[in-house]
């Protein structure tokens, strides 16, 4: 789960991390009434969507005036904010937060993340802050230092190795191995996956401030943390996906024509590229689970139907502790509770797929039972490009 | 001989008397497998398919002499399961359980070092070794007992290349789910090892998927220390960046992870690689045929 930078910052700001002062605002009044109560001559409206790259998109303005940040606020809330992160799609804008204005003197970058290989958790940090990670390591990777954390957790040392190597002054450094140790503390106590601070700046006064926060959760633990879980904006993630969270399927859109509905993280990958691999394009990803019940079928059509490119259906499933021809009763029943218009190609194998074959057959609706799983996808592709 | 479990494996199942717990051990049992108790804490000294219930897992070990166990405990739960698992001295433990917080895996990882204990899992479908020993959620039924040890993060592509090569007449030695999460127990490389180490097995099947780099590892290794044919097939191509695949482990993170990177590093380390989990069967055929 990720959050927005105000809710970010507001959680770094309660551990003492030091984030300049600003307020989230709702609409244009709010935002000149926030910047008003901040004082001084120079503000940053910037709109609180759930991606980076908003500055490149125009959704950051530095105002210098009270009108000027009502007008900031008035242009981006209530659009939608397309970032070159965001895959074509908008993300709503619905509150902007309002920041006073910071002299910056160097742009510096630090996240902590889990670094699977070790695995343990590590701080990568560079001395470019303010452009994207990726971007530097492919330039100048030699300015990304990762330091990792022990076991036992973080030691001070780990900071002070990070500290040299961005070349902080004494000064800064004393200020940084607070922050890097405030950080790894909330990263343990919320379950974090991901803390990106970039850029972290050192301010014209010799102070480091979080100017852009990033906080990703780890979905796996937010029953331990209802608090955070509280803070979820489901708005900034595509409909269907969210419909698909609550009926326990996972889903993924893609771009393609034919819908999939598979049994199973890998075999629904698989699936993706045996379909790309027979000349077609996938239309989503998504994993009916290991009980594959009536219900959930239905659902998964339902969700799968709502893309109006879908233009074949191929459900691939390969039946473990789950009998076939269960399954294959699930499937005639949903393809008519739904009312299905495309065509529905059918992979049944394992326990008691042969009757679950002969079920689909015997059903009257317009499904095709294929047995081999190469062959299947070929059809698949051959029904989508016919209907 | 088989790597991990065979018929005097003596297990023992942690969340015995809950649902998925008692449904699993039924097959288990069904299958053949010595399953010998189940830890339930409050539940000890009661019986529960036939066998001894335990409140804790060092009192099971004492009175069955199990080797091995199960863990069917649900996720908030399942770190304190494995770490009780890890402290009475057990050789192999097995965590089914899925959505387990990456935090409480890290501290796992770290109680397992110094340990003789072997982790499989978690979110995993378990081991088997056909006509031996079930442990975990596979359908014991499409297993045949053979040469071919198979290796797999996911669960139903697992099932996929079973099924490939009980058709070609092949069988299998022992099946290994490693599990879909970023963090788990025992990993590519270190059951290539195993099974490089085994008589029984002649050839081994590799099942990835995107994300994380242990198949680029599996390649270094299996280039270094690895003498029987491997074939691999590599899932999630079409997989946009950025996006979790169903595991939690299956994303391409900043351009890395991706299955033509694993692709390509198996395939210069020598291993015979597929694009299609229907050809696998074929193809560990042909490898052995010495084609």
């Amino acid at each position: 789960m990720n959050l927005h930078e105000y809710q970010a910052k507001e959680l770094l700001a309660r551990r003492g991390i030091p984030v300049p002062r600003g307020h989230v605002a709702r609409s244009p009044t709010e935002a000149r009434e926030a910047a008003r109560a901040l004082g001084g001559t120079l503000w940053v409206v910037k709109a609180q969507v759930h991606s980076g790259g908003r500055g490149k998109a125009g959704g950051v303005t530095l105002c210098r005036s009270l009108e000027e940040t009502e007008t900031a606020a008035r242009r981006l809330l209530g659009q939608s904010l397309v970032t070159h992160q965001s895959a074509g799609r908008g993300l709503p804008v619905e509150a902007v937060l309002v920041e006073e204005g910071t002299a910056i003197q160097r742009e510096l970058y630090l996240s902590l993340l889990l670094d699977r290989t070790r695995p343990a958790l590590a701080f990568v940090a560079s001395t470019e802050g303010g452009m994207e990670i990726e971007e530097v390591a492919a330039r100048h990777p030699e300015r990304i230092v990762t330091v990792a954390l022990p076991p036992s957790g973080y030691a001070p040392f780990v900071g002070r190795r990070l500290a040299f190597a961005l070349g902080l002054g004494a000064e800064a450094r004393t200020e940084f191995l607070t922050l890097a140790e405030s950080l790894a503390a909330f990263f343990v106590a919320s379950d974090a996956s991901l803390v990106e601070i970039n850029p972290l700046v050192l301010t014209a006064e010799g102070r480091l401030v979080v100017l852009d926060a990033k906080v990703t959760l780890d979905d796996n633990a937010l029953e331990r943390h209802p608090d955070l879980a509280a803070l979820d904006d489901p708005k900034q993630r595509p409909a269907a996906e969210v419909e698909a969270e609550r009926a326990g399927l996972n889903y993924v859109a893609l771009d393609g024509t034919i819908g999939c509905m598979v049994n199973g993280a890998g075999l629904a990958m698989a699936t993706m590229d045996l379909i790309k691999l027979s000349g077609g394009e996938p239309a989503n990803f998504l994993d009916v689970g290991g009980d594959a019940t009536a219900e959930r079928v239905t659902a998964a059509f339902r969700l799968i139907l709502s893309n109006p490119q879908v233009r074949a259906v191929f459900v691939n499933i390969f039946g473990g502790i789950v009998r076939c021809d269960l399954i294959a009763e699930g499937i005639v029943q949903a393809v008519r509770d739904v009312g299905v218009r495309v065509p529905v190609v059918v992979r049944l194998e394992g326990t008691r797929a042969e009757e679950g074959r002969d079920l689909l057959a015997r059903s009257g609706v317009r499904i095709t039972p294929v047995r081999g799983l190469a062959e299947a996808a070929q059809r698949v592709v051959q029904e989508a490009r016919a209907s | 001989m088989s790597i991990l479990v065979d018929r005097n494996t003596r297990v023992l199942c942690q969340g015995f008397t809950g649902r998925q717990g008692t449904f699993h051990s039924e097959q288990a049992l069904s299958y053949g497998t010595k399953l010998v108790g189940g830890v339930t804490p409050g539940r000890g000294g009661g019986r529960h398919l036939g066998l001894p219930v335990f409140d804790t897992v060092a009192e099971a070990v004492r009175a069955t002499g199990a080797t091995a166990s199960v863990i069917y405990v649900p996720a908030p739960y399942a770190k304190d399961a494995i770490l009780e698992a890890i402290d009475a001295d057990l050789e192999l433990v097995v965590c089914i359980t899925e959505h387990i917080p990456v935090l409480d895996m890290l501290a796992v990882h770290t109680a397992l070092v110094g340990r003789r204990t072997r982790l499989v899992g978690p979110n995993c479908p378990g081991v088997i070794t056909p006509g031996a020993c079930k442990i975990g959620i596979m359908p014991g039924a499409i297993h045949r007992p053979g040469r071919v040890g198979i290796v797999s993060r996911s669960g139903t592509l697992t099932y996929v290349a079973v099924h490939e090569t009980s058709e070609e007449g092949l069988g299998q030695s022992t099946c290994v789910g490693i599990g879909g999460d970023p963090v788990h127990g025992l990993g590519f490389t270190d059951v290539l090892a195993l099974f490089e180490d085994d008589p029984e097995t002649e050839a081994v099947v590799m099942v990835g998927e995107i994300g994380g780099s242990e198949e680029e590892a599996a390649a270094a290794f299996i280039r270094e220390h690895v003498s029987k044919p491997v074939v691999a097939y590599i899932a999630g191509v079409t997989a946009p960046p950025g996006k979790r695949m169903g595991h939690a482990g299956a994303i391409i993170a900043g351009g890395h992870g991706t299955a033509d990177e694993k692709f390509a590093a198996l395939e210069a380390a020598g291993v015979t690689t597929v694009r299609s989990p229907a050809e696998i069967g074929k193809a560990v055929a042909r490898r052995l045929a010495g084609a």
